[in-house]
């Protein structure tokens, strides 16, 4: 094995954003704020270059075979003997495709922050925030056991947090912020019970192979820096520890212990993918600064979710109820959001629901797919890897027209495409990648999802896959045609400007990337199980797929490219509907109802309430009570001398008649 | 005298100091007192590698050992007919814990720094106060111990009586009182664990050996438990806390939520379940659902304060649950976790303490819908107080992390004497509380830094001095540390703990 | 009892009994005499029952001593210094409050 320099080295990848992150924070920042915005680029830059390399070496090292590595890792914490976590470094073709993505769309968006950001106050404090982001998730990527996943998966939750209340003095931003940080907390509980289930049989499973057959342990500890340990993926992952997991007892009615680790696990994937019901954060947490929306609300963060469920893969497999659930809860997240995004006006927010959309789409395809048949798994990984470029594109796009506009509405835009024609053209371009027009990047990616699930007879999710391929192009196709064509609707459009290079030419590299991303042949790199072999289009299901997104494309064109007419009589027409649609169904405000009438009023005031009046009340009566006493008490306390001789008499005959009793 | 002797008396000796400056020189005072509290970290720092130097040896051999292996010994006889001696030893827990008082005491002196009323006395108690919890941390004689104890608990009703804001008198006395009983249970405790060795020594290790029957230990233990209980805010009987400390002064409520509450959990510890592990067992699941309320209510509690010291004190309850739930998990791993947690909920709770007595003394305010938008005014305060707000809730990275990790799955994995099922119920119930923790932290911290700014007074209000920011930065820098680096703190506590866990089987 | 005295000889039971009986006396004197003379001139008897046992005992238990009868006379020389100091003190209330019932002196009330 000839390792490279930076195989060798791959801790580099995370570790140059996080010393930038420290240095940024501590040092430059109140130095120089031009310097922070130069510094923090810079070195997520060079982490991209490192991993771009990284995956060079990868792929000429390790050819054909595609060993997963753990070219470097330290013990962390260790809770006992065979039970500790190691932070370490993973290198497998999944992971080096999420480097490549993070770093690529980081340090893009790094770049167009200089542009957009500038003049802000809080500059330098915004750089830092998006260096500690991109440590953490790439620290998420590369994790090589689920603690390590666990505590940088917080961690980019923490920065999310950050960035979404980056404007702090508004209102709406810092409950955003909240929200966003509240609800996915509240999934990762699941999370971490999920862990702690695995852990322990984790651990007893480890107890039963170093007895039983350490052969199989020294099989995984080829290729690892540290001794394997029961939470390293690589562990969970490997067949004998999977067989011995469905030995496991089941609870009651029936659900295996594994089943439950498995939903519990996926319940924090989808409060992080923000998968229905867990996705009333996204579209709120539009509120933080578009690269930031684009970054980590588009491209990254949310995407770990799927990164989870495809790490674990295997043992999602094995328990077959706890995939279908990965499946369903993604359909239906697919259908739902893209309903919701064809009536949204805030151009963001359309955008927002679009990622829930397509993030079900990489839900479902992982849901799909068998250990026998796992094609769903690669065009799971394949749609991530196209849909980080083309969401990236249309985020940094709304936000160049943002920047111009000074307004999210799109009923405020209008006319833009001779204004700002650089944003057009690379918007559009970014358009039919996501409606799936071929030769364009989303195409390839959502023909793969619809084979794979078709290929394992799934045909409702395949209806579901396939009536959203019509649905995307609609509402796409509407903000587009809203935004750039039509008339100038506002001064903020009259008077809109092209944005500055530094943010036109990150436009650019996306639309490059989401035009020949799609040509990327992912199934000889990304894959579980065998080799794929090279997948080609399915036509019988790619035409009909291009014929529906043409059919979305053509009722948009109808109803928004020119008079306005027809919509509002549609709108009409539709009514309540209509109404509850744009709404968003009302998950909200059920929630906001749970929380304020029910833990709120209901649990948490009554416990304050109990605990002053009732608790601290009893030990006040304790205290009440001995004064009470001891008041009660000073009344034997006469004063007269004869009463305290009579009471000394009577206690002295008391004594010696019990002294007579007992001594007889 | 040996270092351990020094430990404990370096804040007598500077109190000493104090005592002899004349009063009018407040700013004297605080300097001979920083100095001789940053002579005692410099100490500490000796100690510690001093520890290392002579116990990283026996690590290994610890595995199996069931008895506790003292270092830097200091012995002489003190009544001796009575078999009282003045005997002094550390373990890594001690060692641990002393790290964490010097710390907070160190910062706790600076973050007084503006303290003009009495400011003599003030600093008189507070370092007396001090010299017990060291004496608490080192001794190994039971009777010493509880005199050190006492030392420890009872300057707090001065300092809070006569220092302390709102209702003072009413908060000291009945801390006061409360600990008292604590005391008096402990010591009965302690005396029964004397007669029936047969009353000859004090000596905890000897009386570690002794084989209590079954039937006494079932008594004994949970009037020590329940006593140093008191102290660790146990339910139900942690209401001193929040009275107590939302009318402390900044630095005692900084010592008393940061190290005084640590006593609890380290005597029931090193006094409960070390030399009574079989009451341990048999008593194990009940304070376990005791501290799974702890957890549970005190996060809820904390919900709905309106005032920022109730509210750290809550999440305290909360926290110091998270200690004695680690406790009586009886395992490796839980009483891992409780030692971190009590290193972790110390620096923590210190830190916001006097962050919010140093914003209380910009704004005069502590109600938390009072204030709002500081953080463009206060930069510095916001930034740390949202590190120890990401730390309690148990973000990676910071300390709270490592320990509540350790419990959870302490709890998770039981142990052989208890129903894994009612461990795992209760686990989960604790577990619910990370939730919790985010929506109190959150709530309560965007109400008073984020937002617009509410008053128009603040406007005018100024961002940390230097003392302020090196006693923060202290506290954020060693709450970092142990949550990034936290195998330094598990190799120490680690092997010290074995002991514990081994006399259980 | 009335069998025993009256069965036996007069000899120690007699004595003692009739000891009693005064001490009993004195005792409820003590206790529900509302003048001061009167309480203590009750206490008086029993002081005398005190002495009364004393020489009863000497004379009975160890008859060739005399250690009883000075006990009884150093007993009768305090309770006259007493009575004296007594007398003095109720002198002393009565200038105060023209009164010495012993009912209203009432100052170590709690």
């Amino acid at each position: 094995m000839n390792e490279g320099f930076i195989l060798s080295n791959a801790w580099l990848i995370p570790a140059i954003p996080l010393i930038s992150f420290f240095l940024v924070g501590m040092f430059i920042r109140p130095a120089s704020k031009q310097a922070a915005g130069l510094v923090a680029t810079s070195a997520v830059f060079l982490s991209a270059a490192c991993a771009y390399m990284l995956a060079w070496e990868y792929y000429q090292a390790f050819a054909p075979e595609y060993q997963s590595i753990v070219p470097w890792s330290i013990e962390w914490l260790r809770y006992q003997e065979f039970l500790s976590v190691s932070v370490g470094v993973l290198v497998d073709p999944t992971s080096i495709l999420l480097m490549v993505v993070v770093t690529t769309v980081s340090s893009l968006v790094h770049l167009y922050s200089i542009g957009y950001m500038h003049g802000e106050e809080g500059y330098g404090r915004y750089f830092t925030y998006l260096n500690l982001f991109t440590f953490s998730m790439l620290g998420l990527v590369v994790a090589p056991n689920i603690m390590q996943m666990f505590v940088c998966w917080e961690l980019v939750g923490a920065s999310s947090f950050l960035l979404i209340g980056y404007y702090y003095d508004k209102p709406s931003a810092v409950s955003a912020s909240k929200k966003a940080f509240i609800v996915t907390r509240f999934a990762d509980l699941g999370f971490l019970l999920g862990i702690l289930i695995l852990g322990y049989f984790g651990y007893h499973v480890y107890g039963v192979l170093s007895d039983s057959s350490t052969s199989v342990l020294a099989e995984m500890n080829q290729y690892s820096s540290t001794a394997i340990q029961p939470f390293d993926f690589k562990f969970l992952n490997h067949p004998a520890v999977i067989a011995q997991f469905a030995d496991q007892g089941s609870l009651l009615g029936g659900i295996s212990m594994l089943t439950l680790a498995m939903v519990l696990i996926f319940a924090g994937a989808a409060g992080k993918s923000a998968m229905f019901p867990l996705h009333i954060w996204l579209p709120d947490a539009m509120e933080g600064p578009t690269p930031v929306s684009a970054l980590i609300h588009a491209a990254t963060m949310v995407v770990a979710g799927v990164y989870l469920v495809a790490r674990l893969f295997p043992v999602y497999a094995a328990s077959g109820s706890a995939l279908l659930i990965v499946a369903y809860i993604g359909a239906f997240t697919c259908l739902f959001a893209a309903v919701i995004g064809c009536t949204q006006d805030d151009i963001k927010r359309v955008l927002a629901f679009s990622t829930l959309s397509q993030l079900g789409y990489m839900m479902l395809s992982l849901g799909v797919a068998t250990m026998a048949h796992p094609l769903g798994y690669t065009a799971s990984l394949f749609h991530l890897f196209t849909h980080a470029f083309f969401k990236a594109l249309l985020f940094l796009g709304a936000g160049s027209v943002i920047h111009a506009v000074h307004s999210n509405e799109i009923w405020d835009m209008g006319g833009l495409k001779r204004k700002m024609p650089v944003t057009h053209i690379t918007f559009l371009i970014a358009t039919i990648a996501i409606a799936g027009i071929p030769p364009f990047a989303g195409f390839f990616s959502k023909d793969e999802i619809l084979a794979a699930a078709l290929g394992n007879h799934h045909q409702i999710i395949f209806g579901i896959g396939l009536l959203v391929a019509g649905l995307t192009p609609f509402y796409m196709f509407r903000i587009y045609f809203v935004t750039f064509w039509g008339p100038h609707r506002t001064e903020g459009a009259e008077h809109a400007h092209e944005s500055p290079p530094v943010m036109l030419l990150p436009l650019a590299i996306l639309a490059v990337l989401a035009v020949i991303a799609g040509f990327v042949p992912m199934a000889s790199f990304v894959h579980i199980g065998e080799p794929l072999g090279h997948h080609g289009i399915n036509w019988a299901i790619a035409i009909p797929a291009i014929l529906v997104a043409l059919t979305g494309i053509g009722v948009a064109w109808f109803l928004y490219a020119g008079n306005q007419d027809r919509v509002s009589k549609l709108v009409q027409n539709l009514g309540v509907v209509y109404r509850v649609i744009k709404d968003k169904f009302y998950i909200d405000e059920v929630y906001l109802f749970i929380t304020h009438n029910f833990i709120f009023k209901y649990i948490s005031r009554p416990i304050a309430w109990f605990d002053r009046n009732v608790v601290d009340g009893s030990m006040n009566l304790t205290g009440w009570a001995t004064r009470m006493s001891g008041w009660i008490l000073s009344h034997m306390q006469t004063g007269q001398v004869q009463t305290y001789a009579a009471w000394y008499a009577l206690s002295t005959i008391v004594v010696f008649g019990l002294l007579a009793v007992t001594l007889q | 005298m040996g270092i351990l002797s020094w430990i404990v008396y370096i804040p007598f000796i500077t109190a000493v100091f104090v005592v002899f400056t004349p009063a009018p020189k407040w700013y004297l005072i605080r300097w001979i007192s920083t100095v001789g509290t940053g002579i005692h970290l410099i100490l500490t720092a000796v100690l510690t590698w001093k520890y290392w130097q002579v116990a990283s040896p026996d690590f290994s051999s610890m595995k199996t050992a069931t008895l506790t292996k003292l270092y830097l010994v200091e012995r002489f006889p003190w009544f001796e007919s009575w078999g009282i001696d003045y005997y002094l030893g550390v373990d890594g827990i001690s060692v641990s814990m002393i790290i964490l008082t010097s710390i907070v005491i160190f910062t706790g002196v600076m973050a007084s720094w503006h303290v003009k009323n009495r400011t003599k006395e003030f600093y008189v108690l507070l370092l007396v106060l001090v010299t017990g919890v060291f004496g608490v941390f080192v001794s190994f004689d039971i009777f010493l111990f509880f005199v050190f104890y006492e030392l420890a608990v009872l300057p707090m009703y001065l300092l809070i009586g006569i220092w302390g804001t709102g209702p003072k008198e009413y908060s000291a006395m009945k801390l006061t009182i409360m600990l008292m009983a604590g005391s008096a249970l402990i010591l009965i405790g302690f005396l029964a664990l004397y007669n029936g060795a047969g009353g000859q020594t004090f000596d905890l290790l000897e009386l570690s050996k002794v084989d209590y029957p079954k039937s006494f230990q079932i008594w004994v233990f949970p009037l020590i438990f329940v006593g140093f209980g008191i102290l660790g805010a146990l339910y139900p009987f942690h209401t001193w806390s929040p009275d107590g400390h939302a009318s402390a002064p900044t630095a005692v409520s900084m010592l008393h939520a940061g190290v005084l509450m640590k006593l609890g959990g380290y005597g029931a510890l090193r006094m409960g379940i070390y030399v009574l592990p079989e009451g341990a067992k048999y008593w194990a699941l009940f304070f376990m659902a005791l501290t799974t309320i702890n957890i549970i209510y005190g996060a809820f509690g904390a919900v709905m304060q309106k005032d920022l010291k109730y509210f750290t004190a809550y999440s305290s309850v909360s926290h110091c649950g998270f200690v004695l739930f680690g406790l009586v998990t009886l395992n490796l791993i839980g009483m891992k976790g409780a030692v971190i947690q009590m290193f972790s909920h110390g620096i923590m709770t210190a830190l916001f303490f006097s962050l919010i007595g140093m914003v209380y003394g910009r704004t005069h305010t502590r109600i938390i819908d009072d204030m709002g938008g500081l953080a463009k005014i206060m930069p510095w305060f916001t930034t740390c107080f949202y590190v120890g707000g990401l730390a309690s809730l148990g973000l990676p990275g910071l300390s709270g992390f490592v320990a509540e990790s350790h419990v959870f799955l302490a709890g998770f994995f039981g142990n052989p004497w208890h129903d894994l099922g009612i461990m795992r119920f209760l686990t989960i119930l604790a577990t619910m509380s990370i939730v919790v923790t985010a929506v109190y932290v959150l709530r309560g911290l965007a109400k008073v830094f984020q937002g617009p700014i509410k008053n128009p007074e603040f406007a005018k209000l100024t961002d940390a001095d230097i003392t302020e920011r090196i006693s923060t930065g202290v506290l954020v820098f060693t709450m970092a540390a142990v949550g990034m680096l936290p195998w330094y703190l598990i190799d120490l506590i680690e092997s010290s703990l074995m002991p514990f866990v081994n006399r259980l089987h | 009892m009335v069998e025993l005295l009256s069965n036996n000889p007069p000899g120690i039971w007699h004595w003692l009994i009739l000891s009693t009986i005064l001490f009993s006396i004195g005792l409820y004197g003590v206790l529900i005499r509302k003048s001061a003379v009167g309480v203590l001139m009750s206490a008086e008897l029993m002081l005398n029952a005190a002495v009364l046992n004393f020489v009863v005992f000497n004379h009975f238990v160890k008859p060739f001593t005399i250690d009883g009868e000075l006990m009884g006379i150093f007993i009768i020389a305090v309770a006259a210094a007493e009575a004296v100091v007594a007398m003095a003190i109720f002198v002393a209330i009565f200038k105060h409050k023209k009164s010495i019932d012993i009912t209203h002196i009432e100052t170590m009330k709690g």
